[in-house]
């Protein structure tokens, strides 16, 4: 018999039971809930007239919808108020633990998690927000579910899955210099397509993985979603259990030597089966950027914006035609050198400390140009207090940027934190579809050293020639 | 959940490509907290201008277009796993979406809303198109216990997979969580063994 995927072994341990020629039963250790995918889902709870399964089993924190200036203050903005109003209430009715607005361990959902020690090794997890994928960096089964789902765990702490298929992806070797992991994911992505992964849970593997920071990962697998998996998973190991380990709900002494020995068992097998599997090296890897408006369309920043003529099939030519109008670009454009008024720093992709720390050794002595609106927004309470531990808000400060509050602020912008009509954002966050970041909007994905380096010269910039 | 067997309707053709959640319904108009009235923003910016006036170009504004059934291209609902986007085209009125290709997370949340996503294969999809471009009257027949959509004219028809319990589930108007909470025993069974 063939060995198992680190997959299979997650999965086959939380199968309740199958139902025949259906889906399995499928059990979720933990749910992460925020204001804009739940209210509908109490809603349904409340008409059925039943409680919470396991109310222990679920963590909520208000991020999408929140300001990220005055937090103490009430919400200007009615719908978004009445909306964390809502989340607030029905945490209360139900008996859920909530990090509110102004809570030391408020942040975005996926930042939160992991850093509070909630999210480890093994876990099935879920939450109404695609991004759940981040929390495979721990080795966990997890992915974003619809409202539905949301009320159908909330209720019986289970969904109705059928079993993805298992792809593997192995990057070895040493990055380059100026490459992060942001541009590993933008350089799958647009290897793969935006829709490459659907149907698919992706491990990530190789020696550049293993030898990336839990941040890193987190970055990888919050982005394994934008290739159109269901989710991404790393297998745990050393770097995984120090970054577990003290975290306010990770187990304590023995409890955590026990929790190791099980988390050690969490690998692919050696001769584990995947229904696809992908190899690329490391240092083939640049510094990335988007052009377009979905992930996949991703170039080496020192590239040209690429040309239709090379798009055969005709509907593929129209949209990625489509793309570019929209964008303002041509192929065959210098991406280098084209002005950007906004860089936006955040998202449940890269707005944890070692990002912050990664902007600020770039920004360092330096000033941010006079044309550059720069949104720096720390993805938690607990990463905004670091970057003021550690001294980072001076440097940040010095070079003319405004820290902000904890929030997924530009990333979907439904707040006030908008990029305007036709403007151009060099964007740390995982969309750049049309009108994500405020309508007529134009995003461009990069990592946060990128990002850095564009707002200090006002135009797109490639971070290897500042540092 | 509303039962569904089969329908014969016009369809509305949007052929492009990757059509993610954020085109469907846009974030801004994410903050309701019930799941009513999201169909009067279906595809928002693509069909209102800023200053709230019809695209005239978009073919949700086109008359000749009308119908049960929205055509998509590849990849269709990509992008965030919001509800509101099946929610969105469901309260505009279509029972069924057709492409070559959904995203997972899309395609649950339209099945748990009894819009029924049909994945036919390429060629059949740019049939479709034709069909539909140059007739707007074209009738398509989807039928769910047969599992196969039709071009009634011609008769050309393609079947598509679904999965057995969740045929069910459309076809009586079950929902999961009935499902869920009548085995309630094992799944507390499962948390003492574990
Ligand atoms: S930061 Fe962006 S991608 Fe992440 S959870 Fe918030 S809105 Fe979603």
């Amino acid at each position: 018999m063939a060995g198992k995927t680190l997959f299979d072994k997650i999965w086959e341990k939380h199968v309740v039971t199958t139902i025949p020629d259906g889906p399995e039963v499928f059990y979720i250790d933990i749910q992460y809930i925020h204001e804009v995918t739940s209210p509908q889902a109490f809603d349904g709870l409340r008409k059925r007239g039943i409680p919470v399964f396991n109310t222990k089993q679920v963590v909520a924190t208000p991020d999408h919808n929140v300001p990220t200036l005055e937090q103490h203050l009430p919400i200007k903005n009615e719908l978004s108020r009445k909306q964390v109003d809502q989340l607030i209430k029905n945490c209360a009715d139900f008996g859920i633990e909530l990090y509110g607005l102004n809570h030391p361990y408020q942040g975005i959902v996926h930042v939160v998690g992991p850093e509070l020690g909630i999210t480890k090794p093994g876990m099935t997890m879920v939450c109404g927000d695609s991004h759940t994928s981040t929390h495979g960096a721990f080795g966990c089964i997890a992915f974003g579910i619809g409202t539905s789902e949301v009320e159908q765990v909330l209720a019986t702490q289970c969904l109705l899955q059928n079993k993805p298929k298992r792809m593997r992806i192995n990057i070895e070797g040493k990055l380059n210099k100026g490459v992060y992991s942001k541009d590993i994911i933008l350089y799958l992505i647009a290897k793969l397509t935006a829709g490459g992964g659907t149907g698919y849970f992706i491990e990530f593997a190789g020696s550049a993985i293993r030898s990336l920071s839990m941040e890193a990962r987190m970055t990888i697998c919050n982005m394994s979603i934008e290739m159109g998996a269901r989710g991404g998973l790393i297998a745990p190991d050393e770097t995984t259990f120090n970054y577990v380990k003290g975290r306010k709900f990770a187990p304590q002494g023995a409890d955590f030597d026990a929790a190791v020995t099980e988390w050690k068992k969490l690998y692919s097998d050696i001769d584990a089966q995947f229904d696809a599997e992908f190899t690329y090296e490391a240092a083939d890897i640049a510094p990335m950027i988007t052009y377009g408006t979905n992930p996949g369309m991703g170039v080496g920043i020192s590239e040209n914006v690429p040309s239709a003529n090379a798009i055969e099939d005709i509907k593929e030519r129209e949209s990625f035609n489509k793309a570019l109008e929209y964008m303002g670009f041509s192929s065959g454009d210098k991406l280098i050198g084209k002005p950007i008024n906004y860089v936006f720093v955040g998202s449940c992709t890269n707005a944890r400390i070692e990002d912050f720390r990664i902007v600020a050794d770039v920004v360092r002595g330096r000033k941010k140009a006079d044309n550059v609106k720069a949104y720096i927004v720390p993805g938690s309470k607990q990463v905004e207090k670091q970057i003021y531990d550690e001294g980072i808000d001076k440097v940040l400060e010095a070079a003319g940027f405004q820290i902000r509050q904890p929030g997924c602020s530009a990333c979907l912008a439904m707040n006030d934190d908008k990029v305007p009509a036709g403007e151009y954002c060099v964007s740390t966050s995982n969309r750049n579809f049309e009108g994500r970041q405020g309508q007529g909007a134009r995003t461009l994905l990069a990592s946060p050293a990128t990002a850095a380096a564009t707002a200090i010269n006002g135009y797109i910039s490639d971070v290897r020639e500042l540092i | 959940m509303e039962k569904f067997q089969s329908l014969i309707s016009t369809a509305v053709p949007v052929s492009i490509e990757n059509i993610d959640t954020d085109q469907i319904i846009p974030a801004r108009f994410l903050k309701a907290t019930t799941r009513d009235g999201f169909g009067e923003n279906l595809f928002r910016d693509w069909r209102y201008n800023t200053d709230n006036t019809p695209k005239t170009d978009f073919i949700l504004n086109d008359k000749r277009f009308s119908g049960k059934i929205l055509v998509g291209g590849k990849n269709f609902g990509c992008g965030s796993s919001r509800e509101h986007a099946a929610w969105a085209i469901h309260d505009y009125g279509f029972k069924v979406v057709v492409s070559s290709f959904f995203a997972d997370i899309f395609k649950n949340n339209a099945l748990n809303n009894s819009l029924l996503p049909i994945t036919v294969s390429p060629e059949f999809l740019q049939k479709l198109f034709t069909a539909i471009e140059s007739n707007p009257t074209t009738d398509i027949k989807v039928d769910l216990p047969e599992q196969y959509i039709q071009l009634v004219a011609t008769g050309e028809r393609e079947s598509f997979e679904i999965n057995a319990y969740k045929k069910e589930c459309m076809i009586n108007g079950y929902d999961n969580i009935d499902y869920l909470l009548s085995i309630e025993d094992k799944i507390k069974e499962y948390e003492k063994q574990r």
